[in-house]
């Protein structure tokens, strides 16, 4: 008997194991037949490495300013010129990358589980739970997330922590929202009336069985959202309530160039292509994440 | 002789003791009626209903679809609220539980889904599926819960192989195996199986049929099997109950229902069904209309509107379930029934 | 083309001949139908029988050439009168859908638009073949068939949206939408298994009076071997991408030929004894991600012998209108199939 269960386990082990690279090959294959998907992921991928390894490949020290090099056109010494300090705008963009990559992420990670819990409650139990949280999540949306945004860092003060706070209360109510619909559709299937009618309590039924349907969707939107917070914290950057000078972010940089766009195009021209790339990678990369995370896919 | 009292009757000499007695239920669901309108309309889905199991039974309830047989196989685990009347377990009520007393039905009385394709969550392998029973019930750990996992899974024909796959690499009938296996591995009394076979097709619905049977002896369990299919229904069950809007209309032995069917509607079911033999002569009685909806419905027999034999008196009084004919376990709510 | 310059005196209607659909999907190419033959004559009803997956309704989709990518017709000819549906031109094939071929799918209620009114659905099937009617005339003749369909109030019920309906009358407007061009043929692809019996019962006689009436011919969908026995003239069994056996329906139900056809009718539970097990065919549908170079049932069959897996088996004719392809029957005359149709003299 003990043995019995002893090669059991083995096996078992190794059944799991395949079972997940069956996942992984079908999830894979699905990825590659989706050519924007593709150029989406690779943006992204590229976008990481570059977060990560800024100082490698910044040429130059993205603070140091050197005022008799000021504006200079982008040459074998300056990748993409200097700024009006006379900062190399290459590695600005660089370092940038993590700035910008930290803002969305932390957006990503306090919006999300927020609008989620909000919208599986909401959902879930129905009734005056659902009227309360979605009448509170209508008044967040009656504003434009930009606008809301700019209201909340107003208040809150500038900086990059208070951009982040700002950018994530704006945004929570449309996940909030996505998740809701979501509970609605899965609450009522047969798959929740088993486990209901097995005793799960309904916390357990709500994290477990509910959440899980309602993620795919969330990332979904999220990966489309992240070009909306990239933009949003360049607007805040911008309008100088998000990250301060002399901090390498994107926003803020385009809106340093903006007193030389007719003469110094690449000022401000550079760091809006870097916006503008990252926020295609994210859109890109979101349409395929749909098809990868429907199981539906999976049948044929 | 009513129903109610021979049910009472059968408990204190019968042979076999009674497990599931279901009295008087009613199931309401309250609608809205059209947009804008704040006026709630009544569905009764589950109009006084009588019934009981014995252990060991396998209890067919027929009927069309809207008739209430789902609605109250799903009042039995607990899914649809009880408007009224009392469902007993063993003797002791499980209507309205909740809390520990919940769970301990759960392990009693267990239901299988009609639809195979959404009774299993697509984003969960088979063994978390299949072991959610255990996990919830703190009755196995870590891999004893793959290994009696595998155990069931073992019996219901599937192997190591399948152990950690999810739903949606399985076809229809596999899928409704693995529900079963999901019901099984809490060892229950009760199965309620909500037309188990109904989306798959015959050859499939065979082996599952069969697996029902030897499944049944080996753990020794009680089914309500609900179907639309006279022939399943015929082939599976020892005793079965016509459901026809809410209302039980006929309720017997198998063989006596099917032999001699007292309830003009249960005549009228037994003629639809299509014979694959293409010499049996077709005498069908064919209906006027559709079933009328269980939104409101009028006093007096339920059948009485489509009724080919309808007095007036079927309009103003409902008839009662009770005894009529040669078999002692026979009862039928009609106030002119077929009897021979 | 072939038969552009030989007369058209056969009184068949609908011929198809080796058709092969393919399926382009993840796992690789479902091979979906593995060369079908049959044929189907004026003001007959032929009923396609099988099981989930075996490729009915691609067969009857593909009448219509209403395969959509990832699948993909490979070959084969579908002469439909004196015309090959899969050579003519996207306009030729959308007047012969809904005008001389309707189809009638199995969901009634997800087959008709939810914001039309249903009177209006009707008029609209009339009035995409047939361009000289006005509106009004055609929501006349609309109500017509829907009287015609015994449907009480034709005048009310045609004003109304299809939610409003119950399933039964869903499917009649279904089935009087599909009728109201007179189409030459009909496919209904399981039309009654969403269906109560009692309302299976009322829209079978229904579409036996009317297919009578209309003098159309019926290819007939169902998984329901009862409903096959009552209303068609000739049976297709289908198993895995073939048609396996094929005749009158008296001489396939009553006297099965092929193993997979006997296995099938007595599955059914309806007249088996309570007290033996059901018989069950042993094992599953084998997958269609191969080439077909072998019988397919060989694997699941009693009578299984060496050759069925080395060998496609041919059609063997037993009777006049009876043939199978089971090695079984070797030593009968190999038929002909639809396969020389165009030869046949008249």
């Amino acid at each position: 008997m003990n043995t019995e269960t002893q090669i059991d386990k083995r096996l078992a082990r190794n059944q799991r194991w395949k079972a997940r690279q069956r996942y992984f090959k079908d999830s894979y294959t699905l990825w590659r037949r989706n050519h924007l998907m593709v150029v989406g992921t690779t943006i992204i991928i590229l976008l990481l490495l570059i977060a990560l390894s800024a100082p490698l490949l910044a040429t130059h020290n993205p603070l140091d300013q050197i005022l008799s090099d000021r504006l200079l056109p982008p040459t074998w010494e300056h990748f993409f010129g200097t700024d009006s300090l006379g900062r190399d705008i290459f590695s600005r963009v660089v370092h940038g990358a993590r700035v910008t990559l930290t803002i969305a992420l932390l957006v990503a990670l306090i919006s999300t589980p927020v609008g989620l819990i909000i919208g599986v409650l909401a959902g879930y139990f129905g009734g005056a739970v659902d009227e309360i949280l979605m009448r509170l999540s209508d008044v967040f949306l009656a504003f434009p997330k930009l606008i809301l945004a700019i209201a909340f860092a107003a208040a809150l003060g500038p900086g990059v922590e208070n951009a982040i706070i700002a950018i994530a209360v704006a945004n929570w109510p449309s996940y909030a929202r996505l998740a809701r619909a979501e509970t609605l559709a899965v609450r009522d299937n047969d798959y929740i009336q088993v486990i209901r009618s097995m005793g799960a309590s309904n916390l357990r039924i709500m994290v477990g069985h509910i959440t899980p349907m309602c993620l795919s969707s969330i990332i979904v939107r999220l990966s489309l959202d992240m070009g909306t917070i990239i933009l949003t914290a360049a607007g805040l950057g911008f309008l100088g309530l998000g990250a301060q000078p002399p901090t390498p972010e994107w926003g803020l940089m385009v809106s340093d160039g903006r007193l030389y766009l007719v003469d110094q195009w690449w000022v401000s021209t550079l760091p809006g292509f870097a916006i503008l790339i990252v926020v295609m990678g994210f859109n890109l990369m979101g349409d395929g994440i749909r098809d990868i995370l429907d199981p539906h896919q999976r049948q044929s | 002789m009513r129903y109610n009292n021979h049910v009472n009757r059968k408990t204190n000499q019968s042979h076999n003791p009674i497990l599931l007695t279901v009295e008087d239920l009613h199931v309401y669901f309250s609608i809205r009626e059209g947009w804008l309108s704040r006026q709630r309309a009544t569905v009764k889905a589950v109009n006084g209903v009588n019934l009981s199991l014995q252990q060991g039974d396998v209890f067919g309830l027929v009927g069309e679809s809207g008739c209430g047989k789902t609605t109250l196989g799903r009042a039995i685990v607990g899914l649809s609220p009880v408007s009224h009347g009392q469902i007993l377990l063993k003797g002791r009520s499980i209507v309205g539980l909740t809390g520990q007393d919940a769970h301990e039905r759960a392990r009693q009385v267990q239901l299988i889904f009609q639809d195979p394709y959404s009774s299993l969550h697509p984003r969960k392998t088979v063994c978390d599926l299949v072991g959610v029973g255990l996990k919830l019930h703190g009755l196995a750990n870590g891999y004893e819960i793959d290994e009696q996992v595998l155990a069931m899974l073992k019996r219901v024909g599937f192997n190591i192989d399948h152990l950690y796959r999810y739903a949606h690499e399985f076809s229809g009938g596999q899928r409704q195996r693995i529900s079963l296996a999901r019901a099984l591995i809490l060892r229950p009394k009760l199965l309620i199986l909500d037309e188990p076979t109904s989306a798959l097709d015959v050859s499939v619905q065979a082996q599952i049929l069969n697996l029902l049977k030897e499944i049944r002896q080996e753990f020794n369990l009680t089914f309500l099997f609900i179907s639309h299919d006279l022939g399943v229904i015929r082939y599976m069950s020892n005793r079965i109950g016509v459901m026809y809007l809410g209302h039980l209309v006929e309720t017997g032995a198998t063989s006596d229902v099917f032999e001699h069917p007292q309830h003009p509607y249960t005549q009228v079911l037994l003629s639809s069904l299509p014979s694959i033999d293409p010499d049996t002569p077709s005498n069908r009685t064919l209906l006027e209309g559709d079933p009328p909806t269980p939104i409101d419905p009028p006093p007096g027999c339920p059948f009485a509107q489509r009724c080919p034999g309808v007095k007036p008196i079927c309009r103003e009084q409902a008839p009662e379930l009770i005894h009529h004919g040669n078999s002692p376990d026979h009862f039928t709510a009609c106030h002119f029934p077929h009897v021979d | 083309m072939l038969l552009k310059d030989t007369p058209v005196t056969t009184d068949k209607l609908l011929s198809v001949q080796d058709l092969r659909v393919h399926f382009h999907t993840l796992r690789g190419i479902v091979h979906a139908l593995e060369g079908v033959s049959f044929h189907l004559n004026r003001q007959e009803t032929l009923g396609l029988a099988g099981e989930t997956g075996c490729g009915k309704s691609v067969t009857a989709r593909s009448v219509l050439r209403l395969i959509d990518p990832p699948g993909r017709i490979v070959s084969g000819r579908i002469i439909f009168e004196d015309r090959d549906i899969l050579t003519l031109d996207d306009t030729a094939v959308r007047a012969i859908r809904g005008g001389e071929i309707s189809m009638i799918m199995q969901e009634p209620k997800m087959s008709l638009n939810p914001v039309i009114r249903v009177g209006d659905q009707v008029a609209e099937a009339l009035l995409i073949h047939d361009t000289s009617l006005n509106r009004s005339s055609a929501r006349t003749q609309a109500e017509e068939m829907l009287t015609q369909m015994g449907i009480p109030e034709a005048h009310r019920t045609s004003r109304r949206y299809p939610h409003e309906l119950s399933g039964g009358m869903a499917q009649r407007i279904m089935i009087a939408m599909m009728l109201v061009t007179r189409p030459k043929l009909l496919i209904a692809d399981e039309p009654t298994s969403a269906l109560d019996v009692t309302i299976q019962a009322q829209i079978l006689a229904l579409m036996d009076k009317l297919v009578q009436d209309i003098r159309t011919s019926v290819l007939m969908i169902t998984h329901d071997l009862g409903v096959m026995a009552e209303t068609c003239d000739r049976v297709a069994v289908m198993y895995a991408g073939n048609i396996v056996e094929m005749g009158a329906v008296r001489s396939v139900l009553k006297d099965p030929q092929h193993p997979y056809t006997q296995g099938l009718l007595k599955t059914v539970p309806d007249k088996a004894n309570p007290d033996h097990p059901l018989y069950a065919i042993k094992g599953n549908v084998p997958s269609l991600l191969q080439p077909q170079n072998h019988c397919r049932f060989s694997d699941r069959c009693e009578y299984a012998m060496a050759r069925c897996s080395r060998e496609i088996p041919p059609v063997y004719q037993m009777t006049d209108d009876h043939e199978a392809a089971c090695f079984l029957h070797d030593g009968q005359s190999i038929s002909s199939g639809g396969k020389q149709v165009d030869l046949m003299n008249p």
